[in-house]
């Protein structure tokens, strides 16, 4: 009974990852299909691949999202980590108050979050561009480095801090030698999420992005009445490959895939 | 507080502080306040304040949007729980190696953008797409069915799009499980049922709350998976506000639709999580 449950839920969990990976089975099979439209087979063919080189238009649009995601990875994990710290080691007032307003991109659906930033941007005088984008992103990537790192915090042992403390280092070398190596798993948790969240995101970034600042989500946005270019599927196909390579490296050094460095106390 | 500490502190909360308020605060009462206020004749917003957008909110269509994408919201969120909860405890019951790996493949997808995978769905599900064609060839159909444009299809890509926000939060809370207590419950006999009825499910519960309510909201607005997917038949609240915004440049309605849809999510987050929450159950423990 309980080998058949077992059983039961592998192949349930097997048909969750068809599930999840279908849609990009057909991207990647259609990036090497002859034909315009992305509807029947007729041949195979490494065309749209080349021709994704050629393609000033859409390789600026990746250049964009890229762009739009390092920036807005870096600033929201710094600020991230920043409020984790202080919400989970300070006492203050205001404390409720704050951690109410930060996790609002959370359980805010996105398109509030869209046109609150566009009323603000066009109120304030804003030109709509990759700044405005990396703003929106920043501040919704912001919550969630917060609630991860200050996960990694809540189980943190202060009692090193101290020793080290006592053992003459200072405040600063036992953030950098102590803390940072201690929760650095969490921060670069965050990290991933913050561009992975910035690189998927589609309705903020319609919502705060303006001539002249197209990213990939959104060029795809002005393709998909007409039918969207097999020039797409090559590129996520190309994407995807250098995700897998990157994280097989990551893994690799790591020792263990999706793990950080080990706790080496 | 030392004095030492409390300037430490002061400058950690500084930034945060005023990115939220500049990004964050004034922007979202910007949008009440254009809810308030009246469309110009070209679009633009004139401030002449009034409940008008809101008095116009009730008209039965309107109405009838917000309760549509409620029930397709919900529908999302039951079928995504139905199909994340097993998946989540199985990969909690693997070895932790395979665990990770396991967690990397939910978050794989992620790296191509969500409007191309919906793309792709739309690809899959056409009439003379791969699962019509499947069918066919299978034998299982004679003429392509209409899938695409459907309701079901809709729901199909928002189960899709919001699955992993549902099984990292389960397979959070599934993994703290202590498995010391099932083996208790079935050591005292319990049945399967009863054992996954009245100890792992409440034991759960916050993972289950936690990743209900991140499918249910953004299933309400995701605009572009529902305008891909279920067409015309399905316009949800979020594809109403979108439009209000382009084709139709109403910006205090859409303001107050916005405005709605915010107050009933947060509303039923509100009931959702007293409702649902273990009651006495930590205690217990």
């Amino acid at each position: 009974m309980k080998r058949l449950a077992g059983r039961l839920l592998g192949i349930h969990s097997a048909l969750v990852l068809l599930f999840l990976y279908a849609p990009i089975l057909v991207l990647i099979i259609f990036s090497f299909n002859t034909s315009r439209l992305n509807v029947e087979w007729e041949g195979f063919t490494f065309d749209w691949y080349s021709e994704l080189l050629q393609d000033r238009q859409i390789l600026r649009s990746l250049q964009n999202s890229l762009v739009v995601a390092c920036v807005s990875t870096l600033v929201s994990t710094v600020l991230g980590t920043m409020t984790a710290f202080a919400l989970a080691r300070h006492r203050f007032r205001g404390k409720r108050l704050l951690e109410a307003v930060l996790y609002i991109p959370i359980i805010l659906p996105e398109i509030v979050m869209g046109i609150s930033l566009l009323a603000f941007f066009s109120t304030v005088g804003m030109r709509l561009g990759l700044t405005t984008i990396s703003i929106a992103h920043i501040t919704f990537s912001t919550a969630f480095v917060a609630l991860v790192v200050r996960a990694r915090l809540h189980g943190f042992d202060r009692t090193l801090e101290r020793a080290a403390a006592d053992l003459g280092a200072g405040a600063w070398t036992t953030f950098r030698r102590i803390t940072l190596p201690l929760i650095w798993p969490g921060i670069l948790a965050g990290a991933v999420i913050a561009f992975t969240l910035s690189l998927d995101d589609v309705i903020i970034t319609f919502f705060t992005s303006g001539p002249g600042s197209t990213t990939l989500s959104l060029y795809v946005f002005s393709m998909v009445r007409l039918g969207v270019s097999p020039k797409v599927n090559a590129l996520s196909t190309s994407i995807l490959l250098v995700t897998f390579v990157l994280v097989a490296i990551v893994a690799r050094t790591t020792g263990r895939p999706g793990g950080g460095r080990p706790r080496s106390f | 507080m030392t004095p030492r500490t409390r300037f430490g502190l002061v400058l950690l909360l500084a930034p945060v502080v005023l990115w939220l308020l500049a990004f964050q605060v004034i922007p979202l009462g910007l949008v009440l306040a254009v809810s308030l206020s009246t469309r110009g004749r070209y679009g633009g917003i004139v401030w002449e304040w009034g409940l008008h957008n809101y008095v116009r909110f009730l008209d039965p269509l309107y109405l009838g949007i917000l309760a549509d994408s409620l029930i397709v919201a919900g529908i999302t969120t039951i079928v995504a729980l139905a199909i994340g909860y097993p998946f989540a405890y199985y990969v909690a019951s693997r070895p932790p190696q395979w665990r990770n790996i396991l967690l990397l493949l939910v978050v794989i997808p992620f790296w191509t953008n969500m409007l191309i995978r919906t793309y792709a769905w739309a690809m899959i599900l056409r009439a003379n797409g791969f699962l019509n064609n499947l069918l066919i060839g299978l034998g299982l159909i004679d003429e392509p069915l209409q899938i695409l444009y459907t309701q079901s299809a809709a729901v199909l890509g928002l189960t899709y799009v919001l699955l992993p926000f549902m099984i990292l939060p389960l397979y959070a809370a599934i993994e703290k499980l202590d498995h010391r207590l099932v083996q208790a419950a079935q050591d005292l006999g319990a049945s399967s049922w009863h054992v996954l009825r009245q100890v792992i499910l409440p034991l759960t519960m916050p993972g289950v709350i936690a990743g209900s309510i991140m499918v249910f909201v953004p299933a309400l607005a995701l605009f572009f998976v529902t305008d891909l997917l279920g067409g015309a038949r399905s316009l949800l609240i979020g594809n109403l506000i979108h439009r209000q915004f382009t084709q139709a440049r109403d910006w205090p309605f859409g303001a107050a639709s916005s405005v709605v849809l915010t107050l009933v999510s947060l509303v039923l987050i509100f009931v959702y999580v007293r409702f649902f929450s273990p009651k006495d159950d930590e205690e217990w423990i």
